[in-house]
């Protein structure tokens, strides 16, 4: 397929009818219109499939739940106010395993906050996001056709893990647009999952719950759902990594933020700084061990993220002191310059007396 | 010997666990008599929400989801547009359709969705404790209108029914109670009637019931029956509310 030019949220609903996607539920919120409106224009009259401009996230996420219970592949899409409202339906797709795509392009806040790109919904990401114990796949994109490959692989985790996944972008990647290819046609039908509920025809009536009187039942089904955690933390943590072999100064960062990162770590390397990137791609499961075996070679860590500091405590639970952590953040939706990430990394890589190649 | 009564094959063998004179239990019986006798038994998806009958798929013998409180419209929603071929119906009370979930059942309705609601006016929250519910009458006592509900204060009984009535795409409503057994069959036509509509794809349908809740009420059970049909159906007369399939 030849590579054409899309913008972000457009990216990821062909990536989605091409996973397979046939129901999309949303509501509109800025900055990620784009993506509902394209599924209306490209799904709504697919045959078999279903679009619905809901009343309110809380209805769309519950769309999506009464979807995914019917065995389809389903996808909604908000910005961080509305994901706050979705948290309720996210716990209970959780609880219930049940899969779904929700795709959050992040904007600023607390409160409506503004529309400009922050990251300050790492923690409510990473961390389940609703009431209850659990977690849900966490993916971060940092380019458009990221986005693209990254909502294809969100639905088959979705499915294999039987576990809601969440695609963080934000304001910038969303609307941002840059030549992608698509790997995947549209299947033709895809085979319905088992224990989808469509009537008990040839076989005992079943149910889908969350709730019981038993607190030894629900202990149960916590620890099995924290056993495929573990599965998922073991086969699918994935981290970018570059230039991280000869440095002295490792910068973490995901996202829209690692993007500028590149910029400001060209720059250094071209001054002789020997500085590096991580990039987690799960934001989770967190790409821990990868963390922990960069500091066999350097203890030296920044952390820069376009919020006031939440995944540099991920970096350090990972590092367990084994390394000194730095963090740079600007929130509310300023968005740094490579340049201006470049000053912060200087100085800290001088601070710190580290080797200058000259 | 003819068999003149059994447990419908749309029940499972489970004793209702439900307080002695709860209309759950009656308004369970009767959707089931009804999925029986229309052969729906292998196409039927149940949603009942967080209430009195959260654990109704420990009786109905049907695939069944529980939704969270108040969203069962957009949950039916999801299934009916993913599997058109189900025939879904949600299970609610007053609380869970008429306060949280108000948002989602006028938008469902609205869109003319599939689906049918059986909406359990009990005039309480039952599962909670017996708390004001939209449908609680005025100066009726609750826990939370210990004084009684005040029109002032708590605003008036609200009719979902008749709002629901006038939202184009609602084909069918109908109020009913399960207060007398002539009453309890009218109940059973009128659920008839709501999954036909669904079944003929015409549009969104609805079954109030008005169902007693002694404990609550503090009654005993024939006390409810009549308190529903002397206080209750002044507020909310039954009858067809709504009415346009052409049958
Ligand atoms: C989000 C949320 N808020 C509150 C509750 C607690 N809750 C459970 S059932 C219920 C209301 C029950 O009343 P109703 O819907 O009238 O049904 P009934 O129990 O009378 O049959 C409430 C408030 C909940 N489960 N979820």
């Amino acid at each position: 397929m030849p590579r054409i030019l899309l913008s972000g949220n457009s990216a990821i609903g062909e990536g989605a009818i091409r996973a397979g996607c046939q129901c999309y539920f949303g509501y509109p919120i800025t900055p990620q219109n784009e993506l509902t409106e394209y599924m209306a224009t490209h799904l709504s009259r697919r045959k078999g499939c279903s679009f619905i401009q809901a009343e309110s996230e809380l209805s769309a996420i519950n769309m999506v739940y009464g979807a995914s219970v019917a065995g389809v592949r389903v996808m909604t899409s908000s910005s961080s106010p509305g994901i706050s409202l979705k948290q309720e339906g996210i716990s209970y797709l959780a609880a219930c395993q049940l899969p779904a795509v929700i795709v959050n392009m992040s904007r600023g806040g607390p409160g409506l906050g503004s529309i400009s790109a922050t990251q300050s919904d790492y923690f409510q990401s990473t961390r389940g996001g609703g009431h209850g114990d659990y977690r849900t796949i966490v993916l971060a994109p940092s380019s458009v056709q990221e986005l693209a490959d990254l909502t294809h692989r969100a639905f088959d985790l979705a499915d294999r893990y039987l576990i809601p996944v969440i695609i963080l972008g934000d304001s910038m990647l969303g609307q941002m647009m840059e030549p992608v290819e698509f790997h995947h046609e549209v299947p033709r039908r895809l085979p319905v999952r088992d224990q989808a509920l469509r009537g008990a025809h040839g076989r005992a009536s079943r149910f889908v719950k969350t709730f019981t009187s038993k607190p030894t039942e629900l202990e149960e089904i916590n620890w099995s759902l924290f056993r495929r955690y573990r599965l998922i933390e073991k086969k699918e943590t994935t981290c970018e990594s570059s230039l991280v072999d000869d440095a002295e100064l490792v910068v973490v960062a995901f996202g829209i933020a690692a993007r500028i990162a590149k910029g400001a770590i060209r720059k250094a390397r071209s001054n002789g700084l020997k500085v590096g990137l991580l990039r987690p791609v799960t934001l989770w499961p967190f790409p821990s061990e990868q963390v922990k075996k960069t500091a066999a070679r350097t203890k030296h860590f920044l952390v820069f993220e376009m919020n006031m500091g939440q995944m540099v405590e991920d970096v350090k639970l990972a590092l367990d002191g084994a390394g000194e952590v730095g963090f740079y953040g600007r929130p509310g939706g300023v968005i740094p310059t490579p340049s201006e990430v470049f000053r912060v990394v200087s100085r800290e890589y001088y601070q710190r007396g580290l080797s200058i190649e000259r | 010997m003819k068999q003149v009564y059994r447990r419908p094959h749309s029940l499972k063998k489970a004793p209702f666990h439900y307080c002695p004179g709860c209309g759950h239990s009656i308004a369970h019986r009767v959707i089931a008599e009804v999925i029986d006798e229309m052969n729906l038994q292998d196409k039927v998806i149940g949603i009942p929400p967080p209430g009195c009958s959260v654990f109704a798929y420990h009786y109905f013998d049907v695939d069944m989801v529980e939704s969270a409180h108040g969203r069962g419209a957009a949950v039916a929603t999801g299934i009916k547009r993913a599997f058109p071929q189900a025939i879904v119906f949600t299970y609610q009370g007053d609380g869970d359709l008429a306060a949280i979930g108000t948002a989602e059942t006028i938008h469902a309705a609205n869109r003319g969705e599939r689906i049918t609601a059986i909406f359990i006016n009990n005039a309480v929250y039952g599962m909670t404790g017996g708390q004001m519910a939209p449908t609680t009458l005025l100066s009726q006592k609750t826990t939370t209108t210990p004084y009684g509900r005040s029109a002032q204060l708590e605003g008036y009984p609200l009719k979902i029914s008749e709002m629901l009535a006038l939202v184009k795409g609602t084909v069918y409503i109908e109020r009913t109670a399960v207060s007398s057994p002539a009453n309890i069959m009218k109940t059973k036509k009128a659920v008839r009637k709501a999954f036909q509509t669904q079944i003929d794809d015409l549009g969104f349908s609805l079954v109030e019931i008005l169902s007693p809740c002694p404990v609550n009420w503090k009654m005993a059970p024939l006390e409810a029956w009549q308190w529903i049909e002397k206080e209750m159906t002044k507020e909310f007369p039954l009858g067809v509310i709504k009415d346009v399939t052409g049958k």
